[in-house]
């Protein structure tokens, strides 16, 4: 008899967690007028952004095996738990340093489009290459998911990944994925609905290893700008850039533009 | 607006203090801390199969040695499927869109009362052109587009770009101009928009500019169809289909060898520059999931271009039966321009109902061969063939096709030139207003349309000469 209850009490948490609501996903397509959150998808080339866009927004951007058809930003609109999401599938890149057209729309979007959540899609099989880009994404944004894609391609390679302790280090939620076969979106919106409300609060891995003199530096700056720009989510971010003398965001600090990144100013800006 | 000048002060002051390393070791850290954590989490046990298996396909398939001939045989494997594959289907929906249906609405026409001129206009003209672009187009497309996306989807398109790589750069290019051409196989306009892959405006303009080079969907079918008759016919029956499709195969490379030589001349003189490096990843190879991929290009691509193409063959099959039906003491509008025309088009190997088709199939490319059968019938003079002035018509057999245009005076040189005039001419009205939005500019968009024009003249004048010095 208890163990009857208790599995009711199960099922019933089952019912009632957000995973087992894939069926809330309503795909948009282009429409997505009064969006309530804005994600953004990021990643290298070729590792299945369009096609967790396409799952997602059941739209049909072209998806195919090489590095760079997504050519601009395409966006796209869904409704999962009663919230209007916005969905930006963002060019993949390598980084976010050096100055390439693609690299540039995808920095300044995660910079100044100020997603609610970044889906940093990685190829599982090429770890190590794609968490260059995932630190430096870190660096600018507080919330991120990893989705962890290709896994069926890692586990062909005879591979595995301890997935809570990249968790650990990376501080934000791994989520395993095989987007072509549709798995792991369950998962994956579960997160996008946590982070973006601010149930789950990411504490973004920060690079660590950074000698003690270009530490202090980066720290003084840092500390200044946050004097003036209290609420600039992004400040060790900026400072480095400073440092690093990126002219885009010298001249965003000298025209005051940087002071739009603020999130106090965010929900005046839309429409209403 | 607050001003944040001592920041950046401040700034330059400290970047002075830490000295130029400071961008580098940013990177070092990124890097050690990346291989720190996958170390930390990845487990990868002794063998490694299937990277070595991904590493051997790529050993044949980007060798120097067979890199080439295996492309080669591919693109002609996946003509010769195509030319073999669409023939059956092809006649089917021609049974039964122009032996059935249109006598049904001519048919209806006449019980209703329509006039002869809107009987002729909206049956003879904008049904029959939809009609023959639905028959001529669709069964090629629904073969050529899934096998080709299946190719893409494994995984092999960038192993063409590596493969070609050093003739693009060779030629000022930028290597992804490979990729932009393989899209442009397909469709110009397609391939046009994908040159946005490239960062330099040189190299995007030179990617853009040759992407006429690449046959395109709507040129495939008259490629075949003149091949066909005039290659296919002169080889013994059982190699027919073989020599069609090396023909075709022959008229692609020239596209690729002309778009290579554009470019250098091009890089070489008002686009000067050096090709820029890039980096090129080789995916690995992955199962193309054949159900997905079948139905997205049979929806997306196949009836998209398809819905293209007849929104063009319906008014176009109107201006033909125009030009064919509107006399001018008791002379059409069509047999005065044909008439007019017929000295320059002989002069290159061609004639004046090519040139004609060609003005008339602005729009769309895959107009050209129905246009040229109906107005060669009526210049001709034929009668038994066809259904009348202005009336385009499907023909029981490629030997009809043959008598008319024997009739109409065309030979082998004809039918050489009309594939190489079908490489070489303008793009198509929709491609032409895409490089308009691409590059926003009128100089390079009409560069972009009329350099190919002039070639095609050229070329066709060249080997209307050696033809003529042969026989």
């Amino acid at each position: 008899m208890n163990n009857w209850n208790l599995n009711n009490k199960q099922m019933e948490q089952c019912v009632n967690c957000p995973v087992h609501n894939i069926d809330n996903l309503v795909k948009l397509g282009i429409n997505m007028s009064n969006f309530d959150y804005v994600i953004a998808l990021a990643g290298n080339p070729n590792t299945g952004k369009s096609t967790i866009f396409n799952n997602l927004t059941g739209l049909k951007q072209h998806t195919g095996n090489w590095p760079g058809k997504t050519v601009a930003r395409a966006e796209g609109g869904f409704v999962y738990n009663n919230n209007n999401y916005k969905l930006v599938d963002l060019p993949g890149t390598y980084s976010l340093l050096s100055t390439s057209t693609d690299e540039d729309i995808a920095r300044n979007f995660i910079l100044f489009g100020k997603p609610d959540v970044t889906i940093i899609v990685v190829d599982s099989t090429r770890l190590e290459r794609n968490l260059n880009l995932v630190l430096q994404i870190l660096e600018i944004t507080d919330r991120a998911i990893l989705a962890l894609n290709l896994m069926d391609e890692l586990k062909r390679n005879n591979m595995s990944i301890d997935l809570r302790q990249l968790a650990r280090e990376l501080g934000i939620p791994v989520v395993p994925m095989e987007a072509r076969q549709k798995k792991g979106m369950d998962e994956l919106l579960k997160y996008v609905d946590e982070v973006s409300s601010g149930k789950f609060i990411c504490k973004p891995r920060r690079l660590k290893s950074l000698s003690p003199k270009i530490d202090n530096a980066v720290n003084e700056l840092s500390k200044k700008i946050k004097e003036q720009l209290p609420n600039l989510p992004n400040t060790r971010w900026v400072a480095m850039r400073l440092l690093e003398g990126d002219q885009q965001i010298i001249d965003a600090l000298n025209s005051g533009e940087i002071g739009n990144l603020e999130p106090s100013l965010k929900h005046a800006e839309e429409p209403v | 607006m607050k001003n944040y000048t001592d920041i950046t002060n401040r700034a330059n002051e400290l970047r002075w203090e830490i000295g130029e390393s400071f961008h580098d070791s940013i990177i070092e850290s990124i890097y050690s801390e990346a291989a720190a954590i996958s170390s930390n989490t990845v487990k990868t046990s002794k063998n490694k199969d299937s990277y070595s298996f991904d590493a051997k396909i790529d050993k044949i398939l980007t060798s120097k040695a067979l890199g080439f001939p295996i492309m080669f045989v591919l693109l002609a494997l996946v003509f010769w499927v195509t030319i073999v594959g669409s023939n059956y289907p092809s006649s089917l929906i021609a049974e039964l869109l122009l032996d059935n249906v249109h006598p049904w609405l001519k048919q209806i026409s006449s019980d209703i009362g329509l006039s002869y001129f809107v009987d002729g206009i909206l049956i003879d003209g904008a049904y029959l052109a939809m009609a023959w672009v639905v028959a001529v187009m669709l069964p090629p497309m629904a073969i050529f587009f899934p096998i080709f996306t299946l190719l893409e989807d494994f995984g092999y398109l960038p192993r063409v770009s590596f493969n070609m790589d050093f003739l693009f750069r060779k030629a000022g290019a930028h290597g992804k101009q490979a990729l932009t051409m393989a899209m442009g196989f397909g469709c110009n306009a397609a391939g046009v928009v994908a040159a946005r892959v490239i960062d330099s405006p040189r190299e995007r303009l030179l990617a853009i500019i040759t992407n006429n080079f690449s046959l395109c969907n709507g040129r495939w079918p008259t490629q075949i169809l003149i091949a066909t008759i005039f290659i296919g016919s002169v080889v013994p029956v059982h190699f027919a289909g073989l020599a069609t499709a090396a023909a075709v195969v022959a008229v692609a490379l020239l596209g690729i060898i002309l778009s290579l030589v554009v470019s250098w001349t091009l890089s070489k003189s008002i686009l000067k520059g050096e090709a820029s490096a890039f980096s090129l990843e080789l995916p690995p190879y992955r199962p193309p999931r054949i159900l997905q991929t079948l139905y997205t290009s049979l929806i997306d691509r196949t009836l998209f271009v398809l819905w293209r193409a007849i929104v063009f063959a319906l008014p176009a099959g109107i201006v033909i039966w125009l030009v064919a039906n509107i006399n001018i003491q008791g002379i059409s509008l069509a047999e005065y321009f044909i008439d007019w025309a017929n000295p320059l088009g002989l002069l290159i190997g061609l004639n004046g109902v090519i040139l004609l088709a060609y003005i008339i199939a602005i729009p769309a490319n895959e107009i050209v061969i129905p246009t040229v059968l109906m107005l060669t019938v009526m210049t001709a003079r034929l009668s038994g063939i066809g259904e009348g002035a202005g009336v385009m018509f499907e023909l029981d057999s490629i030997k009809d096709t043959t008598t008319i245009l024997q009739a109409g005076g065309w030979t082998t040189l004809t039918g050489i030139n009309l594939m190489l005039f079908s490489l070489l001419h303008n793009p198509c009205s929709t491609t032409i207003y895409t490089i308009y939005k691409e590059t926003k500019s009128v100089k390079w968009t009409a560069v972009a349309t009329f350099l190919p024009l002039i070639m095609g003249f050229t070329v066709c004048f060249i080997v209307a000469h050696l033809y003529r010095l042969i026989s």
